[in-house]
Protein backbone atom coordinates (compact mmCIF):
# COMPACT_ATOMS: atom_id res chain seq x y z
CA UNK A 1 0.00 0.00 0.00
CA UNK A 2 2.67 2.52 0.62
CA UNK A 3 4.00 2.65 -3.05
CA UNK A 4 0.01 4.02 -4.44
CA UNK A 5 2.07 7.31 -5.50
CA UNK A 6 -0.36 9.12 -7.72
CA UNK A 7 -1.91 6.00 -8.86
CA UNK A 8 -5.27 7.06 -6.84
CA UNK A 9 -5.27 10.31 -8.32
CA UNK A 10 -5.13 8.96 -12.08
CA UNK A 11 -8.09 6.45 -10.97
CA UNK A 12 -10.24 9.69 -9.30
CA UNK A 13 -9.30 12.06 -12.55
CA UNK A 14 -10.15 9.07 -14.80
CA UNK A 15 -13.78 8.29 -12.73
CA UNK A 16 -14.31 12.03 -12.60
CA UNK A 17 -14.29 12.69 -16.19
CA UNK A 18 -16.38 9.64 -17.34
CA UNK A 19 -18.88 11.31 -14.64
CA UNK A 20 -18.59 14.82 -16.29
CA UNK A 21 -18.66 13.53 -19.42
CA UNK A 22 -22.25 11.43 -18.71
CA UNK A 23 -23.22 14.91 -16.74
CA UNK A 24 -22.93 17.04 -20.47
CA UNK A 25 -23.09 13.94 -22.98
CA UNK A 26 -26.10 12.22 -21.49
CA UNK A 27 -29.76 14.00 -22.61
CA UNK A 28 -31.65 11.54 -20.31
CA UNK A 29 -31.89 13.30 -17.05
CA UNK A 30 -31.75 10.29 -14.42
CA UNK A 31 -28.35 9.34 -16.45
CA UNK A 32 -27.30 13.00 -16.01
CA UNK A 33 -27.92 12.30 -12.03
CA UNK A 34 -26.06 9.12 -12.26
CA UNK A 35 -23.12 10.96 -13.60
CA UNK A 36 -23.33 13.83 -10.78
CA UNK A 37 -22.90 10.92 -8.17
CA UNK A 38 -20.21 9.40 -10.14
CA UNK A 39 -18.43 12.49 -9.86
CA UNK A 40 -19.20 12.91 -6.24
CA UNK A 41 -17.96 9.72 -5.27
CA UNK A 42 -14.44 10.64 -7.50
CA UNK A 43 -14.19 13.71 -4.91
CA UNK A 44 -14.71 11.67 -1.76
CA UNK A 45 -12.04 9.38 -3.28
CA UNK A 46 -9.61 11.81 -3.48
CA UNK A 47 -9.80 13.33 -0.12
CA UNK A 48 -9.91 10.44 1.66
CA UNK A 49 -7.03 9.78 -0.73
CA UNK A 50 -5.56 12.93 1.42
CA UNK A 51 -6.47 11.70 4.53
CA UNK A 52 -4.09 8.00 4.15
CA UNK A 53 -1.03 7.27 5.72
CA UNK A 54 1.39 4.82 4.76
CA UNK A 55 1.47 2.18 7.43
CA UNK A 56 -1.30 3.57 9.31
CA UNK A 57 -4.57 2.11 10.79
CA UNK A 58 -8.20 3.72 10.91
CA UNK A 59 -8.37 6.73 13.27
CA UNK A 60 -9.71 4.87 15.94
CA UNK A 61 -7.06 5.45 19.10
CA UNK A 62 -5.84 1.86 21.04
CA UNK A 63 -2.53 1.81 22.42
CA UNK A 64 -1.32 -1.33 20.02
CA UNK A 65 -1.01 1.55 17.17
CA UNK A 66 0.87 5.02 17.22
CA UNK A 67 0.32 5.79 13.44
CA UNK A 68 -3.17 6.47 12.43
CA UNK A 69 -4.96 7.97 8.86
CA UNK A 70 -5.87 11.62 8.83
CA UNK A 71 -9.69 11.70 10.05
CA UNK A 72 -10.46 15.03 9.34
CA UNK A 73 -10.76 14.12 5.52
CA UNK A 74 -13.14 11.40 6.84
CA UNK A 75 -15.19 13.64 8.55
CA UNK A 76 -16.14 15.81 5.91
CA UNK A 77 -16.88 13.15 3.58
CA UNK A 78 -19.11 11.22 6.00
CA UNK A 79 -21.21 15.01 5.92
CA UNK A 80 -20.38 15.46 2.14
CA UNK A 81 -21.74 11.47 1.53
CA UNK A 82 -25.27 12.30 3.28
CA UNK A 83 -25.57 15.78 1.90
CA UNK A 84 -24.92 13.98 -1.51
CA UNK A 85 -27.70 12.06 -1.00
CA UNK A 86 -30.42 14.79 -0.11
CA UNK A 87 -29.09 16.52 -3.40
CA UNK A 88 -29.79 13.24 -5.50
CA UNK A 89 -32.91 12.91 -3.72
CA UNK A 90 -33.66 16.65 -4.52
CA UNK A 91 -32.81 15.96 -8.32
CA UNK A 92 -35.22 13.06 -8.79
CA UNK A 93 -37.72 14.29 -7.56
CA UNK A 94 -37.31 17.07 -9.70
CA UNK A 95 -37.62 14.68 -12.86
CA UNK A 96 -40.45 12.69 -11.89
CA UNK A 97 -42.53 16.20 -11.07
CA UNK A 98 -40.65 16.95 -14.90
CA UNK A 99 -42.09 13.56 -16.04
CA UNK A 100 -45.49 14.25 -14.75
CA UNK A 101 -45.29 17.99 -16.47
CA UNK A 102 -44.09 17.48 -19.75
CA UNK A 103 -44.14 13.29 -20.11
CA UNK A 104 -40.60 12.96 -20.46
CA UNK A 105 -37.52 12.82 -18.98
CA UNK A 106 -35.30 13.63 -22.13
CA UNK A 107 -33.57 17.19 -22.36
CA UNK A 108 -34.59 17.29 -26.15
CA UNK A 109 -38.39 16.05 -26.25
CA UNK A 110 -38.43 18.75 -23.21
CA UNK A 111 -37.78 21.73 -25.05
CA UNK A 112 -39.90 20.65 -28.06
CA UNK A 113 -42.62 20.47 -25.80
CA UNK A 114 -41.74 23.73 -23.80
CA UNK A 115 -41.58 25.61 -28.03
CA UNK A 116 -45.22 23.77 -28.51
CA UNK A 117 -46.81 25.51 -25.46
CA UNK A 118 -45.37 28.72 -26.38
CA UNK B 1 -27.64 -2.36 -10.35
CA UNK B 2 -24.65 -1.49 -11.64
CA UNK B 3 -24.89 1.96 -9.40
CA UNK B 4 -25.22 -0.03 -6.16
CA UNK B 5 -21.81 -1.94 -7.32
CA UNK B 6 -20.42 1.18 -7.71
CA UNK B 7 -20.95 2.44 -4.75
CA UNK B 8 -20.21 -0.90 -2.68
CA UNK B 9 -16.72 -1.23 -4.59
CA UNK B 10 -15.71 2.51 -3.56
CA UNK B 11 -17.03 1.51 0.47
CA UNK B 12 -14.31 -1.56 -0.31
CA UNK B 13 -11.82 1.25 -1.50
CA UNK B 14 -12.56 3.31 1.52
CA UNK B 15 -11.70 0.37 4.00
CA UNK B 16 -8.13 0.10 2.20
CA UNK B 17 -7.25 3.72 2.88
CA UNK B 18 -8.27 3.34 6.37
CA UNK B 19 -11.90 5.68 6.67
CA UNK B 20 -13.98 2.76 7.91
CA UNK B 21 -16.19 5.44 9.09
CA UNK B 22 -16.51 6.42 5.56
CA UNK B 23 -16.77 3.23 4.09
CA UNK B 24 -20.13 2.20 6.71
CA UNK B 25 -21.47 5.40 5.65
CA UNK B 26 -21.27 4.91 1.42
CA UNK B 27 -21.91 1.25 2.18
CA UNK B 28 -25.50 2.13 3.63
CA UNK B 29 -26.20 5.51 2.16
CA UNK B 30 -24.95 5.19 -1.44
CA UNK B 31 -25.28 1.61 -2.02
CA UNK B 32 -28.35 1.88 -0.29
CA UNK B 33 -30.86 4.65 -0.53
CA UNK B 34 -29.27 6.27 -3.59
CA UNK B 35 -30.00 3.32 -5.37
CA UNK B 36 -33.39 2.27 -3.69
CA UNK B 37 -34.18 6.48 -4.91
CA UNK B 38 -32.79 5.77 -8.37
CA UNK B 39 -34.51 2.82 -9.16
CA UNK B 40 -37.65 4.12 -7.85
CA UNK B 41 -37.90 7.08 -10.35
CA UNK B 42 -36.56 4.81 -13.06
CA UNK B 43 -39.81 2.87 -11.97
CA UNK B 44 -42.30 6.23 -11.94
CA UNK B 45 -40.48 7.43 -15.18
CA UNK B 46 -39.96 4.69 -17.14
CA UNK B 47 -36.64 2.81 -18.17
CA UNK B 48 -37.08 3.52 -22.51
CA UNK B 49 -34.69 5.80 -23.85
CA UNK B 50 -35.10 7.84 -26.65
CA UNK B 51 -31.59 7.65 -29.14
CA UNK B 52 -29.78 10.63 -29.65
CA UNK B 53 -26.50 10.44 -31.12
CA UNK B 54 -25.18 13.84 -31.69
CA UNK B 55 -23.26 16.11 -28.81
CA UNK B 56 -20.95 13.68 -28.32
CA UNK B 57 -17.49 14.91 -29.71
CA UNK B 58 -17.31 18.54 -27.89
CA UNK B 59 -18.18 17.32 -24.67
CA UNK B 60 -15.17 14.42 -25.33
CA UNK B 61 -12.83 17.02 -26.42
CA UNK B 62 -13.68 19.04 -23.17
CA UNK B 63 -13.45 15.99 -20.82
CA UNK B 64 -10.13 15.04 -22.38
CA UNK B 65 -8.65 18.38 -22.11
CA UNK B 66 -9.80 19.21 -18.54
CA UNK B 67 -8.44 15.26 -17.63
CA UNK B 68 -5.35 16.30 -19.12
CA UNK B 69 -4.91 19.44 -17.15
CA UNK B 70 -5.71 17.31 -13.68
CA UNK B 71 -3.31 14.81 -14.45
CA UNK B 72 -0.90 17.49 -15.01
CA UNK B 73 -1.67 19.01 -11.53
CA UNK B 74 -1.93 15.22 -9.53
CA UNK B 75 1.97 15.50 -10.42
CA UNK B 76 2.66 18.18 -7.95
CA UNK B 77 0.26 16.28 -5.35
CA UNK B 78 2.30 14.86 -2.35
CA UNK B 79 2.24 10.86 -3.04
CA UNK B 80 -0.87 8.83 -1.32
CA UNK B 81 0.63 7.51 2.09
CA UNK B 82 2.98 10.21 2.81
CA UNK B 83 3.03 10.97 5.98
CA UNK B 84 4.80 14.43 5.95
CA UNK B 85 1.91 15.71 3.63
CA UNK B 86 0.78 19.34 4.34
CA UNK B 87 -2.62 18.28 5.00
CA UNK B 88 -1.25 15.94 8.17
CA UNK B 89 0.86 18.36 9.71
CA UNK B 90 -1.57 21.26 10.69
CA UNK B 91 -4.76 20.12 12.90
CA UNK B 92 -4.86 16.11 12.74
CA UNK B 93 -2.43 15.42 14.85
CA UNK B 94 -4.13 18.11 17.53
CA UNK B 95 -6.99 15.71 16.97
CA UNK B 96 -5.59 12.82 17.30
CA UNK B 97 -3.18 13.84 20.38
CA UNK B 98 -5.61 15.69 22.30
CA UNK B 99 -9.42 14.42 21.52
CA UNK B 100 -8.91 11.60 23.93
CA UNK B 101 -8.24 13.39 26.93
CA UNK B 102 -11.02 16.31 25.49
CA UNK B 103 -13.66 14.09 24.70
CA UNK B 104 -13.19 10.54 25.65
CA UNK B 105 -14.58 8.75 22.38
CA UNK B 106 -11.37 6.72 21.07
CA UNK B 107 -12.68 6.93 17.73
CA UNK B 108 -11.23 10.12 16.49
CA UNK B 109 -14.03 10.81 13.32
CA UNK B 110 -16.38 10.50 15.90
CA UNK B 111 -15.06 12.92 18.30
CA UNK B 112 -14.55 15.22 15.67
CA UNK B 113 -17.85 15.29 13.98
CA UNK B 114 -19.98 15.38 16.99
CA UNK B 115 -17.38 17.74 19.06
CA UNK B 116 -15.05 19.84 17.30
CA UNK B 117 -17.06 20.22 14.31
CA UNK B 118 -20.65 19.83 15.77
CA UNK B 119 -21.73 22.70 13.58
CA UNK B 120 -21.01 21.21 10.33
CA UNK B 121 -23.11 18.50 11.82
CA UNK B 122 -25.90 20.68 12.49
CA UNK B 123 -25.73 22.33 9.07
CA UNK B 124 -25.39 18.94 7.15
CA UNK B 125 -28.77 17.88 9.42
CA UNK B 126 -30.56 21.31 8.40
CA UNK B 127 -29.79 20.23 4.51
CA UNK B 128 -31.04 16.77 4.81
CA UNK B 129 -34.46 18.57 6.57
CA UNK B 130 -34.67 21.30 3.55
CA UNK B 131 -34.14 18.40 1.16
CA UNK B 132 -36.90 16.75 2.60
CA UNK B 133 -39.25 19.35 2.78
CA UNK B 134 -38.56 19.85 -1.23
CA UNK B 135 -38.89 16.37 -2.19
CA UNK B 136 -42.53 16.61 -0.11
CA UNK B 137 -43.04 19.78 -1.85
CA UNK B 138 -42.64 18.23 -5.12
CA UNK B 139 -43.91 15.15 -5.11
CA UNK B 140 -46.65 15.62 -2.32
CA UNK B 141 -48.20 18.00 -5.00
CA UNK B 142 -47.98 15.51 -7.39
CA UNK B 143 -50.14 12.91 -5.41
CA UNK B 144 -53.13 15.33 -4.79
CA UNK B 145 -53.28 16.20 -9.03
CA UNK B 146 -53.40 12.16 -8.93
CA UNK B 147 -56.27 12.23 -6.90
CA UNK B 148 -57.62 15.45 -8.12
CA UNK B 149 -57.70 13.62 -11.04
CA UNK B 150 -59.14 10.65 -10.19
CA UNK B 151 -62.11 12.32 -8.09
CA UNK B 152 -62.83 14.18 -11.45
CA UNK B 153 -62.63 10.99 -13.61
CA UNK B 154 -65.25 9.40 -11.21
CA UNK B 155 -67.77 12.94 -11.40
CA UNK B 156 -68.18 12.59 -15.01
Amino acid sequence: MSNLGLYNYWIVITLMMIGFYTVMASHNLVKTLIGLNIFQTSVFMLYISFGKIANGTAPILSESHTLYANPLPHVLILTAIVVGVATTALGLALVVRIKDAFGAVDEETITLEEEKEE
Amino acid sequence: MLFSAFSLLSAGLFVALDAVDVAFTEAAVGAGISTILALATLALTGARQEAGTHHKVAPLIVVIITGSVLIYASIDIPPVGDSQAPSHLHVAPRYLNQSMKEVGIPNVVTSVLASYRGYDTLGEVTVILTAGIGVLALLGGRRRKKERTKSGDKEE
